[in-house]
């Protein structure tokens, strides 16, 4: 060994990281999560993914295809059959049309999708506008793609749906996308046509693309989703972003897709090509099951989150906790603001009194603050215990 | 379908109040149609479907296949009401195929079973031959599979 080799000075791993991973704070679900883990006998209705395990006929077309030796990559955009596939099923549900060709692609998860669509479009400094309370990982993934986040708040009173108003006022010269989240995860809310249409105005007038994480369309409760692309002329402008994970059970399996413009669609092709090379493709043979012969079962499954979101949301406010109509996803979000307690005060009680967790509203944003996420895929008998303890917990406050 | 009965299909302890509270509805309109279709004889009984064969006294099961002679005017009705009556015959279906009827009996052990169907069943009239398939074991009844396996598991917080 060289002389110069002995005597080292002390590694420092923490010099080799990336500034802007190590300045990010780690997710605030993450405090949450061990305090649960460590509960023994607690009821979780933090759980944002479903209760019900993927259709068997999905898996078992899984395991015959891995039998077959079906083991190999796929085209970076994923199987054509399955974007075939899912283009029609879009057609069905939306009437617009995709190319199969080059307006889809397969990605590892909605989550994959998110990150490409910010790392596709947005360049050093650009801004995004996103409404918050919401999902995790978009503010993250815009300031990963170089991006900055300009988050606006949405209210209870608006049934947190995002106002054009909201959106104008966080608008600069920098700003370049705009996100969209509906049916909404954490509120359960959702945007109707007439709610979209009131925002097409500011998007066209500030040449805003539209980001729009979908995965929850399925999982709407009073009448069919509506997407941002579906409004006159905003096609173009929109990238779809949705999978399986949510409507046929799907969250382990992580297949997602984008539909868009071409030359978007294009742009995260090539981030996907050079990052995930495919999504996987035994998950790509499941989707593809579940897109063509998934919908009774989750139509069931729908059905099933609807009873349990009447009975939840009623009995939500029949102890006293005042929670507006969620009319998507699984989530029920109701409001702790009579209690005197912060979000985090009243889950950190709850879990330790009552073993009941559910997750702070704050962790989804500021304006989450006050709110409480409370997942209803969990089984009725759960919800119900779930109620009687967080009935005990509002009498002894 | 009816989504009340939908609902006790899957679960016959689901009180009005619980079934009221999934639909939406009120609780006294949701006891009032459970009565109507009590009366109306849509709702039979409320059973539980038990997995006897976790238990050390257990029962033994066959599944019979009968070829039977039509009758004039009754066709095959007479004669499965018949077998019907038989409190050890737990279910009586004509069926399509080489056979007739198809019942299912159940008995203390396949002794019992067997003088039963010798004793009772093979002589009725009508029926003309009689082939008798012991359960041997039941991976999933009325649409629950009876295997025990460990619960997948999720985590116990996701965003």
């Amino acid at each position: 060994m060289k002389q110069s080799l002995k005597n080292l000075p002390a590694w420092n791993a923490d010099a080799h990281l990336n500034k802007t991973v190590k300045a990010m704070p780690p997710s605030g679900i993450r405090k949450f999560f061990d305090l649960v883990s460590e509960m023994e006998g607690a009821i979780s209705l933090g759980v944002g993914e479903p209760d019900f395990v993927t259709p068997w006929h999905v898996r078992e077309a899984c395991i015959y295809s891995l039998e077959s030796g079906n083991t190999h990559y796929t085209s970076n955009k994923g199987m054509p059959e399955l974007r075939e596939s899912i283009c029609d099923q879009v057609h069905k549900d939306l009437k617009l049309d995709y190319d199969p060709g080059e307006e889809i692609l397969i990605t590892t998860g909605v989550s994959e999708a998110v990150d490409l669509a910010f790392r596709a479009t947005l360049n050093p400094g650009d801004e995004a506008v996103v409404p918050e309370p919401c999902y995790v990982a978009y503010t993250p993934d815009i300031i990963l793609a170089g991006g900055v986040p300009r988050t606006v708040p949405t209210k209870l009173a608006d049934e947190f749906r995002v106002q054009p108003e909201e959106i104008a006022s966080a608008i600069t010269d920098k700003t370049r996308a705009m996100l969209l989240s509906y049916p909404n995860n954490p509120t359960g809310a959702i945007m109707t046509r007439a709610d979209l249409e009131d925002l097409a105005d500011v998007v066209v007038e500030n040449d805003l693309l539209v980001i729009s994480d979908e995965v929850y369309a399925k999982l709407s409760y009073s009448g069919s989703h509506t997407s941002f692309a579906q409004l006159e002329g905003m096609k173009e402008r929109t990238l779809i972003l949705n999978g399986l994970s949510k409507s046929h059970a799907m969250t382990g399996w992580r297949i997602g897709y984008a539909l868009g413009d071409p030359a978007l669609v294009g742009a995260m092709t090539k981030v996907h090509q050079y990052t995930m090379l495919c999504a996987p493709t035994m998950a790509q043979v499941a989707a593809l099951e579940a897109m063509e012969k998934g919908d009774e079962e989750m139509l069931h499954m729908r059905h099933e989150y609807d009873l349990r979101r009447r009975m939840f949301v009623s009995g939500l406010n029949r102890i006293g906790m005042n929670c507006f109509e969620p009319r998507g996803a699984f989530y029920a979000f109701p409001s702790v603001q009579g209690t005197g307690l912060s979000s985090e005060e009243f889950a950190e009680r709850l879990l330790k009194e009552q073993k009941v967790a559910v997750v702070p509203g704050n962790v989804f944003g500021p304006s989450g603050e006050g709110f409480l996420r409370c997942s209803y895929a969990t089984s009725r008998e759960e919800l119900i215990e779930a109620l009687d303890r967080m009935e005990t917990f509002l009498g002894g406050l | 379908m009816n989504e009340i009965l939908e609902i006790l299909s899957e679960n016959a302890k689901a009180t009005p109040s619980e079934i009221a509270a999934l639909l939406g509805r009120p609780e006294a309109d949701v006891a009032r149609e459970i009565r109507e279709l009590e009366d109306a004889g849509v709702i039979r009984k409320y059973v539980t479907l038990i997995n006897w064969e976790k238990l050390d006294q257990s029962f033994v099961f066959a599944v019979l296949e009968l070829k039977v002679a039509l009758q004039r005017k009754t066709g095959y009705d007479a004669v499965a009401e018949r077998i019907a009556r038989f409190s050890e015959v737990e279910s009586v279906r004509l069926i399509s195929g080489d056979h007739d009827l198809s019942i299912t009996v159940k008995g203390k052990s396949m002794k019992d079973i067997a003088y039963f169907v010798a004793e009772r069943i093979a002589p009725l009239e009508g029926v003309q031959s009689t082939c008798t398939h012991f359960i041997l074991k039941s991976y999933k009844e009325h649409g629950v599979i009876l295997i025990d396996k460990p619960k997948p598991t999720r985590l116990v917080v996701t965003p």
